[in-house]
């Protein structure tokens, strides 16, 4: 809290003094001109931006602050605390400042701090929700806001009749009206605010949140026409006057809309053209919107509306064309700039209300308003309720309506249209300003903190928050059509027909115009679902098995040579087919009935996330052994013919293992080979070229990146020196994707799942040979090779050291080079590292380290090897052979044994 | 009640189709005319091709199997129980039928669970009680259209068998077809609000 306080208590002080300054100036213009000035003090030029980004610092700090307790905002909304910040804040500006500053401009509000929220909420709306429940928001929005003012104007001015309201407001039928109006609409900043933490179950969300957004047009209007009708006066008001104001409910409401969805047209047809210039697509998005905002702004129609209309809309089409990553940053952007829109709006309402010039207390209003906007809420839901119950499916019951009625929050909307009114024209605006600052207080912080534990002791449904499965989403889809069809045959055109009619509409054209072709065949809910739960279980995966990549990873210095690496493999698998932690697809698949669940997620991340990546890491694995044998060509060509039969055995393999995407597999593994054939063609072709491993890893690299992101083709890397070899296999790239069009679809989720290595093997192409890839080479060769695959191994393996014997430069090289970014870590990498010329003891430290990695999967292993004396050293290569077979007997008796 | 009453003593065992469906009065009514209105030659009964006349089920990807679940084992034509009772699967669920129906009395036809057999019977074509991997695949081809592949069709629908698959058979049985949606609010997603 200090903190936060802090930079503010010199706030004013500077900005006083700041202000002094300029008077000076203008004042001495005779004085000779001073010389340079080493340094000078220049507030006012930045004053502006420099308060702006100070107060959105201190609300980020606040908000900071208070998370820093979860009691507190377990308990507390966030707005609540903001709001009372605000109050201190402001009450330390007015000490400091003698006068109330920095306050809640309509203008600012309106102009740059509500469209954040508003586009964050439209955009991301379940719209399916929405447009399910439509009929309810709309009635509650329109009937119920034009209810709310009206009776609550009404009974004010009953009030006032009455002789309750002191005489000294002033103000007439017209007056209460417009107050009415304002303080009538349910606010979606405030609304947003609480209801985001109390976690009601999704329909009664959806409706009070909807009817929040969508009262705005009808706030608006009212509050224009009522306005205008002050002016005018109520003498001078003709009935035509009360049908054009009808009219502009309309004009205003639909206007707004048409105006956010044209924009949303506009927004979804740019981004399918922005394929090469994917940095703008963020900005693309906001721009748009604001664009809506500001011209249904110009227009005066519901911008609020125009907002969200434009948000819903568009959402579909742009988060299909847009790459994932500008879609991760338009989320995030949003939901930071609505965040702070709401902390900055919340804080300077707080600090609005400390300003007593502005108010004028009286207890009768305050009071009476304070009752009617309750009373007259929970009467017009209850009444809404029940004649919407008649057409709903799913009858709001009485414990929705009582959060319905309660959740009637008042915010910073109606705050800023007071504050808009005309002193001259009304002159009770004071008595108004007082008023509805109450009103938002009481309601956001007497009412947000009550509304949870009402929630809770209602027992309201809350909203369960469960993953989506593919059965769900397939099954859901079904009972659309089914529903639509139901309604053919009942000869009912309901909610379904005209869904379903808009569906198809959406797909033949819409989609069509608005997507691009590649994104277009993607898009189906069911694959993205598919996809998405892909990228979920990947995830996972890493998050889980991180741990198990690195042990191996820091142990892989010690192994000596590719002997131990098969062994490894097998004998991972063996002990992997005895202990519950099962790996291997294998074994799934073939013992799989008494299998938990996990195993079965591991399977189908197997299946489906990992095997492009072990590809990946087979290419990595490659590229560093080519980097490392750069010198001799011969060395080379004879590695990538080893890594080319290495590769065949994977797929053979995979082939017996997987059976799902043998297709996409194979392809890959043909370009795979002819990238890696192109290479050596490259290299061949062009001896006088000076071919440092630098270049060639460089190669190899964009190949990588290319089908990481097929968008991001070879524009980047054409600067390069190797321009021939990149844009000869670019386009080789494209054409194949061209023709295999399935095959790139499949790929995509495993092409999210090792971001780090390959970002940093963009930036950094040579040093990526090391540490990371290594450590993957590593993970793959011991866990998941299959047993069949040891052939393969063994071949190329022993072919690999026949041939690389005699320059002697290959075994130490491949050590030479895992130790690199470990040893730090360490220390027994080095210790390790003498007994690479001795094959055989290269067996144990693998065993010492398979067990290491599993250690918790099965605790026993471990124990068993440290019964053995000579493991507690910390070099393995102590270890005999002899002790390594017994442990092997070890290891088959308890494979047998379970 | 006049004209109602009319119609509705021109539908045959009125009584007990309304005893068996739980449909209201005037729905039956409704139905029925609609019935008539199917009937294209007055014959009394529906056939295949009848249904199939109707516009938007020819564009309906399930259409087709919708159709076929009028004609239970191989029947050519559907009177009207038959027509409504199908129907009554979709009545949404109110909440005295749960309260007041007795122990001995079937299972109301629509039912959380008869609503969830009606969709299980959709995927599964050989009634041999199981959505087998290769009726999944059907359903899914039939349901996402030409934009995703055949491999990643197959992908998906290996997933989504294994996914719901809890015994290894490979395939999805009623029992895990109910379980893959337990969260689902099948009362509320598989009923239409005129079919009171």
């Amino acid at each position: 809290m200090l903190r936060a306080v802090l930079p503010l208590l010199g706030l004013p002080l500077a900005g006083a003094a700041a202000t002094e300054e300029p008077t000076q100036e203008p004042g001495s213009p005779g004085e000779p001109p001073p010389g340079l000035a080493l340094f000078r003090w220049q507030w006012h030029e930045v004053e502006a931006p420099y308060l702006v980004a100070l107060w959105i610092l201190v609300a980020s700090l606040a908000k900071i602050v208070f998370h820093l307790s979860r009691k507190v905002t377990s308990l507390v909304p966030e707005s609540c605390l903001l709001i009372l910040l605000g109050l201190v804040l402001g009450g330390i500006v007015l000490a400091v400042a003698k006068k109330a500053e920095y306050q809640l401009e309509p203008g600012t509000f309106f102009l740059f701090l509500l469209p954040p929220i508003v586009l964050d909420s439209g955009y991301f709306m379940p719209s399916r929700l929405f447009f399910d429940n439509l009929g309810a928001i709309l009635t509650y929005a329109v009937v119920g806001t034009l209810w709310n003012a009206f009776t609550t104007g009404a009974a004010l001015w009953g009030l006032q009749q009455v002789g309750f309201v002191a005489p000294r407001v002033q103000a007439a039928f017209l007056d209460f009206l417009l107050f009415g109006s304002l303080i009538s609409a349910v606010d979606p900043v405030a609304v947003l605010a609480v209801f985001e933490e109390v976690h009601v179950n999704e329909t009664l969300f959806i409706i009070v949140f909807g009817e929040s957004l969508l009262n705005d047009a009808v706030t608006v209007v009212l509050y224009k026409v009522c306005n205008s009708f002050v002016e005018m006066g109520s003498a001078n008001v003709q009935a035509t006057d009360y049908m054009k104001g009808v009219a502009s409910l309309f004009v205003v409401s639909l206007g707004g809309a048409a105006v956010g969805l044209v924009f949303a047209f506009l927004l979804a047809l740019t981004t399918r053209f922005t394929k090469r210039v994917r940095i703008i697509e963020p900005l693309l998005v906001f721009l748009f919107a604001y664009a809506a905002y500001l011209t249904a702004e110009m227009a005066s129609l519901s911008a609020i509306l125009a907002v969200t209309m434009c948000g819903l809309g568009c959402k579909k089409y742009v988060e299909a064309n847009i790459s994932h990553k500008s879609r991760t940053t338009v989320k995030y952007t949003m939901k930071t700039l609505a965040s702070c829109a709401e902390t900055v709006i919340f804080m300077l309402l707080g600090i609005s209300a400390v300003d007593s010039s502005k108010w004028a207390w009286d207890s009768g209003l305050v009071l009476g308003t304070l009752f009617f906007i309750l009373f007259f809420r929970a009467l017009g839901v209850v009444l809404q309720t029940w004649v919407l119950n008649q057409f709903r499916l799913v009858p709001l019951d009485k414990i929705d309506q009582v959060v319905m009625s309660y959740g009637g929050l008042r915010g910073a909307v109606a705050f800023a249209l007071v504050i808009l009114l005309d002193n001259t024209k009304v002159p009770a605006k004071d008595y108004f300003v007082a008023t509805t600052i109450v009103v938002v207080f009481f309601t956001v912080i007497v009412q947000g903190l009550t509304i949870k534990p009402l929630v809770k002791w209602l027992k309201v449904k809350r909203s369960e928050h469960h993953k989506p499965t593919l059965n769900q989403e397939l099954h859901e889809h079904t009972f659309d059509h089914i529903l639509a069809a139901v309604e053919d045959v009942v000869g009912h055109h309901g909610y379904h027909y005209w869904r379903d009619r808009w569906e198809q509409f959406d797909k033949k054209y819409l989609s069509q115009l608005l997507m691009r072709r590649s994104a277009y065949r993607i898009r189906d809910q069911i694959w993205d679902v598919y996809y998405r739960l892909n990228i979920r279980d990947a995830i996972s995966f890493v998050d889980q098995g991180g741990h198990v990549l690195c042990s191996t990873g820091l142990t892989l210095p010690s192994m000596p040579s590719r002997n131990s690496v098969a062994e490894t493999s097998v004998t991972n698998l063996l002990r992997e087919s005895g202990s519950g932690a099962c790996l291997d697809l294998q074994v799934i698949d073939t013992v799989r009935s008494g299998r938990d669940r996990e195993d079965a997620v591991m399977h189908h991340l197997l299946c489906g996330g990992l095997y492009k990546p072990r590809r990946r890491y087979k290419a990595s694995c490659s590229r560093h052994l080519i980097l490392e044998d750069a010198q001799e060509r011969q060395d080379k060509e004879i590695f990538q013919q080893n890594m080319k039969r290495r590769l065949e055995s994977f797929k053979s393999t995979k082939h017996n293992i997987c059976f799902t995407k043998s297709k996409p597999r194979s392809r890959k593994a043909g370009s795979k080979k002819k990238n890696a054939v192109a290479n050596t063609a490259a290299t061949n072709g062009k001896p006088p070229r000076d071919l440092g491993f630098q270049d060639t890893a460089a190669v190899i690299l964009t190949v990588e990146s290319e089908e990481e992101e097929e968008s991001d083709s070879s524009e980047t890397e054409k600067e390069d020196d190797e321009g021939i070899i990149f844009v000869a296999r670019a386009t080789n790239e494209v054409l194949q994707e061209g023709k295999v069009s399935g095959s790139l679809e499949v790929c995509p989720s495993p092409r999210i799942i090792p971001p780090s290595p390959t970002c940093a093997e963009k930036e950094l192409p040579w040093k990526s040979g090391q540490g990371d890839l290594a450590v993957f080479v590593s993970s793959e060769t011991t866990k998941i090779v299959p047993v069949d695959m040891q052939t393969g191994w063994n071949q190329s393996i022993s072919s690999l050291e026949s041939l690389a014997s005699p320059p002697c430069t290959q075994a130490p090289t491949m050590t030479h080079l895992p130790p690199h970014p470990l040893a730090a870590e360490e220390p027994q990498a080095p210790l390790d590292l003498p007994s690479d010329s001795r094959p055989s003891f290269a067996f144990p430290p693998s065993l010492a380290k398979a067990g290491r990695s599993r250690s918790e999967s099965s605790a026993d292993i471990p124990r068993q090897q440290e019964l053995q004396p000579l493991m507690e050293h910390e070099d393995h290569s102590h270890l005999s052979p002899g002790t390594a077979n017994s442990h092997w007997c070890i290891q088959f008796n308890r494979g047998g044994r379970l | 009640m006049g004209s109602r009453g009319s119609h509705a003593a021109l539908i045959p065992d009125a009584d007990s189709i309304r005893r068996e469906t739980g449909f209201s009065q005037a729905s039956l009514v409704r139905l029925y005319h609609r019935f008539r209105a199917l009937d294209s030659n007055k014959k009394g009964y529906l056939s295949r091709v009848d249904l199939q006349q109707i516009g938007a089920l020819a564009v309906n990807p399930l259409g087709d199997r919708i159709i076929d679940s009028f004609f239970p084992d191989g029947n050519l034509r559907v009177e009207f129980p038959g027509f409504v009772r199908v129907l009554a699967h979709f009545r949404p669920v109110d909440e005295e039928d749960t309260g007041t129906r007795g122990p001995q009395e079937p299972e109301p036809l629509n039912s959380r669970m008869n609503k969830l057999r009606f969709a299980f019977q959709l995927y599964d074509q050989d009634r041999d009680g199981k959505i087998s991997r290769h009726e999944m695949l059907q359903v899914l081809r039939l349901m996402v259209g030409v934009q995703v592949t055949e491999e990643q069709l197959e992908s998906i629908a290996d997933r989504t068998v294994q996914e719901a698959d809890e015994d290894g058979d490979g395939a999805v049985s009623f029992l895990e077809f109910t379980k893959s949606l337990e969260k689902m609010n099948i009362e509320q997603k598989m009923s239409i609000r005129i079919l009171k």
